[in-house]
């Protein structure tokens, strides 16, 4: 339903009175408007949706909390794999 | 891509799946409520990954599929003027209007000046090229949409761009889910907010609704990390007894939301009364143009026919929306109610769950 | 097989409504409209055992050789994109087309549509590409036509060729010799050129831009053959995408198909565009890639000599042929568990809302 994806801030422009932003996805740049995110720079990750950033990534919320899952996943293929068959266990 | 591959990563995926069998002690009922959460959930095959403890149904979170009928039938009323150039997001273009064999694109191919975009910015230009052209906008969408259309209509009315029209079905989910606590049939035990409409309008009404009807709600992201996360989430909270709001998507999503984008579909839009195609009317769910940019709103602008419309008798896109059947329980999936011969909505969308089980998943269905 | 639609609806061009009595974008996009308007109005007035096989060219004998005949509109736009245009399209499509029936091409004919007010300087770049493409492919141009249509009836320019190649003895290919067990190669990464052209019309940036893969692959093939391995097929994923050459075996053939998606090469800008624009890269159009089926004792040795050709060098073994589920294309996912890889219906549509 709401197909927004987060992708890097390159660089801004000003232009009659709306700023807007080159904002990278994978190797893509697309030109997006950032009036909704005024405290987006250069280099701040957002996510996008039909040309707009409608929010601005929290790169330290994400870092905390991908950390927690990161250890999850680090012990997940320490662990031998299970024998009733569930997908996953060849990791 | 930072920020969406790490999501997708299969150890992570497959410890939260093991962790949630773990928890998972009794039968529990879950929806994803939006229809881009349920697609990552079939395409990704999440639902293989979980113990049949947890099931998983699929709330009304597609906006396509809950456009009033009678908005498709005046989009194409609108399309078929000649001095009408109609533009739209692709996923309407699909859609079936009530008179058998219509919609968008085979008004195209009659000789009607329809156009695809991917941003409302991309229609205020097609406007500006063409000043002799009435451009009509279908804008659709949940919250998460809102702050893009009003943006178009705000340029539109600042720059005094007379031709630029917009035709705004506009839903709110809160109230949808509200409506769905309240039916005595109700199932749902817990719930996946839709992540990025949360990131527009923040989670307190979410909080609300937790209090209200005491049950849990985890705002939940899109990929597969993210939303076997907030099922996890969601569990833990059902097995200890638990009723609360927490936010598992916290990289994009705050609790008081984007309070820019809040504003400007305060600006342009008001609270209404919504028909939802499916559901029927639910109070205070949809978002209509202000009187003061009626310049601007195709229904005010261009005289409509009052229509009466009939559903398929078929299509029991209702329960499907509610949460009450699955695509698979419909005796017309993929026989009769296919994607190029849809009788509702739900398999016509590309979000829709009906679409979503038929592409991706209707080997299981039919062995 | 014609090449994709011209205009941007075509990329986000969706189904049209059940009951359809006119022709739609969607029915040039080479998904099941496609097939509709093949099964519905051209094979029940002109099918023959040839014809009916719907394979990308036709073979039949002729004295003591075996001939391959194939035909292919281009309609193209814009004309002109990163990695070639229309010209060089033109030749590359037909010679692949040939290729894939494991002919190796003779001669191509060249008709031209053009419109009225078309700029000669615009028709003598393409001609030049055309010529330039033939010669590496070492095909001659022998025969052609040259139609002008009034302004605005038909967007610039429209090619036409046609091709004649000779079939080698004992190579026997075609889309209903699948068998389960045998395996699945692809030649390179996916999506390149739909991406290419679409991020032309979109005005998409890319860091390292993405050209379209648009080549002549009939000395890849000649190289795939001469391993002796038993090769049952081959199809270039033209419009349509991967997941449109590989439905249409696993019907002819009445098999399944299981492919493994961490197997199939994507470049990373190609994923991002994808990924920005709602597509799915499975559905993208190439024009510079093959997929073959081969014996499982061939995999091997074919995909060493497809490593070693200049066209061939990111070959993948993408999958298996599997007796299950006839018909049905199914993927496993990262994660390890599967869904189905579907037959397009119309042309992709891009999610957005």
């Amino acid at each position: 339903m709401c197909l927004a994806i987060p992708g890097k801030v390159l660089d801004t422009t000003e232009d009659n009175g709306s700023r807007s932003g080159r904002v990278e996805f994978g190797g893509t740049v697309r030109t997006v408007c950032l009036d909704f995110v005024p405290e987006a720079q250069a280099g701040d990750y957002v996510v996008v949706h039909v040309g707009f950033a409608i929010s601005r990534v929290d790169r330290e919320e994400a870092e905390r909390t991908f950390e927690a899952l990161e250890a999850m996943g680090l012990l997940e293929a320490e662990l031998p794999p299970p024998d009733d068959g569930t997908p996953g266990g060849a990791a | 891509m930072k920020y969406l591959d790490e999501y997708r990563d299969a150890r992570i995926a497959h410890a939260l799946a093991a962790e949630i069998r773990e928890r998972a002690t009794r039968r529990w009922v879950l929806m994803e409520i939006c229809g881009g959460q349920t697609h990552t959930i079939m395409r990704y095959g999440l639902d293989e990954l979980l113990p049949t403890e947890v099931e998983l149904v699929h709330g009304p979170g597609c906006p396509v599929c809950v456009t009033p009928l009678e908005t498709i039938d005046r989009a194409l009323q609108l399309a078929a003027r000649p001095d009408v150039t109609l533009v739209s997001y692709g996923d309407m273009l699909r859609v079936p209007g009530s008179g058998s064999g219509s919609d968008l694109l085979n008004a195209k191919a009659r000789g009607a000046d329809v156009r695809v975009v991917y941003s409302p910015l991309e229609a205020l230009k097609i406007a500006r090229a063409n000043p002799a052209r009435k451009v009509v906008f279908i804008a659709i969408g949940f919250e998460t949409t809102a702050p893009a259309n009003a943006m178009a209509v705000w340029q539109a009315h600042r720059d005094g761009l007379a031709n630029f029209f917009v035709l705004a079905s506009h839903v709110l989910v809160p109230p949808a889910i509200e409506l769905l606590l309240q039916a005595p049939d109700n199932r749902v035990q817990g719930f996946i907010a839709p992540g990025h409409v949360c990131a527009v309008m923040g989670y307190r009404q979410y909080e609300d609704l937790v209090r209200d009807f005491r049950v849990p709600i985890v705002v939940g992201g899109f990929e597969p990390v993210d939303l076997l996360e907030a099922i996890l989430m969601l569990v833990k909270q059902l097995e200890a007894g638990e009723a609360k709001l927490e936010n598992q998507y916290v990289r994009a999503v705050s609790r008081p939301g984007n309070l820019h984008a809040q504003e400007i579909i305060e600006r342009i839009f008001e609270v209404a009364d919504q028909k939802w195609r499916g559901i029927g009317e639910i109070p205070r769910s949809g978002l209509h143009i202000r009187a003061e940019f009626a310049a601007h709103d195709a229904e005010k602008v261009f005289g409509m026919a009052e229509f009466h419309v009939q559903e398929s008798p078929e299509c029991i896109s209702t329960q499907v929306l509610k949460g009450l059947k699955k695509p698979t329980d419909c005796p017309a999936f993929a026989a009769r109610c296919t994607p190029e011969n849809p009788l509702g909505a739900p398999m016509v969308s590309s979000e829709g769950a009906c679409a979503a089980y038929y592409r991706y998943r209707r080997h299981k269905v039919l062995v | 097989m014609p090449n994709e639609s011209k205009t941007i609806a075509a990329f986000s061009c969706p189904v049209p409504a059940p009951v359809g009595d006119r022709v739609v974008l969607g029915h040039g996009s080479g998904g099941k409209l496609s097939a509709d308007l093949l099964h519905k109005i051209f094979l029940p007035a002109l099918g023959n055992p040839t014809l009916s096989r719907l394979d990308d060219q036709a073979i039949f004998r002729v004295n003591l050789s075996r001939l391959a005949f194939s035909t292919d509109s281009f309609v193209v736009k814009p004309l002109f994109f990163p990695g070639g245009n229309i010209g060089s399209l033109a030749v590359h499509g037909t010679v692949n087309d040939l290729a894939m029936g494991g002919a190796k091409p003779l001669v191509l004919s060249a008709a031209f549509i053009l419109e009225e007010g078309l700029p000669l300087e615009t028709l003598a770049r393409v001609v030049e590409s055309l010529r330039v493409a033939a010669a590496e492919a070492g095909v001659e141009i022998v025969t052609g036509d040259t139609k002008v249509v009034e302004k605005g009836c038909c967007d610039a320019m429209f090619i036409t060729t046609s091709g004649i190649g000779v079939v080698p003895d004992g190579v026997r290919l075609s889309a209903n010799q699948a068998l389960p067990g045998d395996r699945i190669l692809l030649s390179g990464s996916i999506g390149e050129h739909g991406i290419a052209i679409l991020a032309q019309r979109e005005g998409l940036e890319f860091e390292s831009p993405v050209e379209s893969d648009s080549a002549a692959l009939h000395t890849l093939v000649a190289a795939m053959l001469e391993t002796r391995g038993e090769i049952r097929c081959m199809r270039d994923p033209t419009r349509g995408g991967l997941s449109s050459a590989l439905n249409e075996i696993a019907a002819s053939s009445r098999v399944g198909m299981m492919l493994d998606e961490s197997a199939i090469p994507i470049r990373e800008e190609v994923r991002g565009a994808c990924e920005v624009l709602g597509l799915d890269p499975l559905y993208v159009a190439n024009e510079g890639k093959l997929v073959a089926i081969v014996a499982p004792d061939a995999a091997d040795v074919v995909l060493h000599a497809m490593r070693q050709h200049p066209r061939g060098r990111g070959a993948q073994m993408i999958g298996t042929v599997i007796g299950d589920e006839p018909g049905l294309v199914t993927m496993r996912t990262p994660l390890g568990t599967t869904r189905i890889v579907d037959m397009i219906a119309g042309d992709q549509l891009p999610r957005i809302c």
